[in-house]
């Protein structure tokens, strides 16, 4: 034993050492490992807290956005409606607007075709009226100058540019 | 060191039976002195966002932790956290406290006694400390487990190794001990001896100064190893006496 520990087998040693221990164990958890194991572990909660909300958020987010995706699909399919519908009441206006205008232009065409067979025929009886009267007149100056061929002729063509000149 | 060096032994109330080792009593004190006043001053700001210190300190814990899941599950290894690193920090230090210089003061009538070394390298204090793992695990394995549970583990996994088991107590605690200390008085004596033999002479210094150096970088690679190795065997027994058979 003496080559071990020396002359003496100073056994207090160790107890002093083992209570040194103990205490120096009481002292670390209760001044510092023991703060800095709690943040530890506070971190750690803080962190899974953070990750299940951050999750709880995502749903939501995708929970939202599902629901947006909807309602821009109803709003698209509203909005193909309206336009469907515009189209063809328009196409309707527009063939309506087109008939109403050949429509028209029928009637316009006809009025027109009306007007002119008119003025025609008051042109044809004013006509008449004229040649009775240039007749009855020719007659009077044929009468009145007893001419020869040539100035016959020659009458009726003064004659008739003076009527021309009226006409 | 033997008879040239003394131990200032004391004895109380001058009973034979009770003798206190002065230098043992003072190099205990100092290196706990060093390991809770570094880990105080270590865990002066703890904060949620971890910085400087905090982050040496929770990386320990954390290697600590590793230590102890490699060895036992985690519902039991929570308990010995504290332990793993008193253990390892304690044993380190004391390591490496031998390794800078050494000191003796010397009485008048010639006696030298040494003040300064490892307290690791004397068997006593290693021993001691292996005791204590021991019943530690003892204890531990009566509390986490219950007495009758505890009491069957040593007829396990057949009866007739009962014996074996008790032996198994023992030799642990020897070798855990005796490891130590052989490791860290060996560093210690071939340390002296380099130092007597490069005070010897001018020319004796300029050879044994490299050797030294390189001793004393060795001697510090072997003590943070010894550290850890005490560690790791006191979570091993731990886990033998604490772990719950499938």
């Amino acid at each position: 034993m003496d080559a071990l520990f020396g002359t003496h087998l100073t056994w207090l040693d160790a107890v002093y050492q083992i209570l040194g221990f103990l205490v120096l164990m009481w002292l670390l958890k209760r001044y510092a490992l023991g703060p800095v194991m709690d943040m530890m572990e506070k971190r750690e909660k803080h962190v899974a807290d953070q990750i299940s909300s951050a999750e709880k958020n995502r749903e939501e987010a995708e929970k939202y956005l599902a629901e947006q995706r909807e309602a821009i699909q109803t709003a698209r399919n509203e909005a193909k409606e309206i336009v469907e519908r515009t189209k063809k009441l328009s196409e309707q206006q527009a063939s309506e607007i087109i008939a109403s205008a050949k429509k028209d232009a029928e009637r316009i065409k006809e009025t027109a075709i009306a007007e002119i067979n008119q003025e025609k025929e008051q042109a044809i009886s004013a006509l008449r009226e004229q040649v009775s009267t240039l007749s009855v007149l020719v007659a009077t100056k044929v009468i009145e100058k007893e001419l020869n061929e040539q100035e016959q002729e020659k009458l009726i063509r003064e004659t008739l540019k003076e009527v021309g000149e009226e006409l | 060191m033997g008879d040239y060096y003394r131990q200032p032994v004391v004895f109380l109330f001058d009973n034979p039976n009770l003798g206190i080792n002065l230098a043992n009593v003072f190099l205990v004190t100092v290196s706990m002195a060093i390991v809770f006043l570094v880990l105080f001053f270590m865990s002066r700001t703890i904060k949620m966002y971890p910085t400087g210190a905090q982050n040496a300190l929770e990386y320990l814990i954390q290697f600590i932790k590793n230590v102890i899941s490699s060895t036992m599950d985690w519902k039991q290894g929570k308990h010995f956290v504290i332990l793993g690193i008193s253990i390892i920090l304690y044993v380190f230090v004391s390591n490496m406290m031998g390794i800078p210089f050494e000191m003796a003061a010397t009485t008048e009538e010639g006696y030298k006694y040494v003040w300064w070394k490892s307290p690791t390298s004397e068997p006593i204090l290693t021993l001691s400390l292996a005791a204590m793992v021991i019943v530690m695990t003892h204890i531990y394995g009566i509390k986490l487990k219950g007495p009758k549970e505890y009491g069957k583990d040593y007829f396990r996994p057949v009866f007739f190794l009962f014996p074996f088991k008790i032996i198994e107590d023992f030799s642990n605690t020897l070798t855990l001990g005796m490891r130590l200390y052989g490791n860290v008085y060996a560093k210690e004596v071939l340390m002296v001896m380099l130092v007597g033999l490069g005070t010897s002479g001018i020319l004796w210094g300029i050879f044994a100064f490299a050797p030294m150096v390189v001793w004393q970088v060795f001697g510090t690679f072997i003590g943070a190893l010894q550290a850890f190795i005490f560690c790791m065997l006191t979570m091993v027994y731990m886990s033998h006496k604490v772990n719950e058979e499938h």
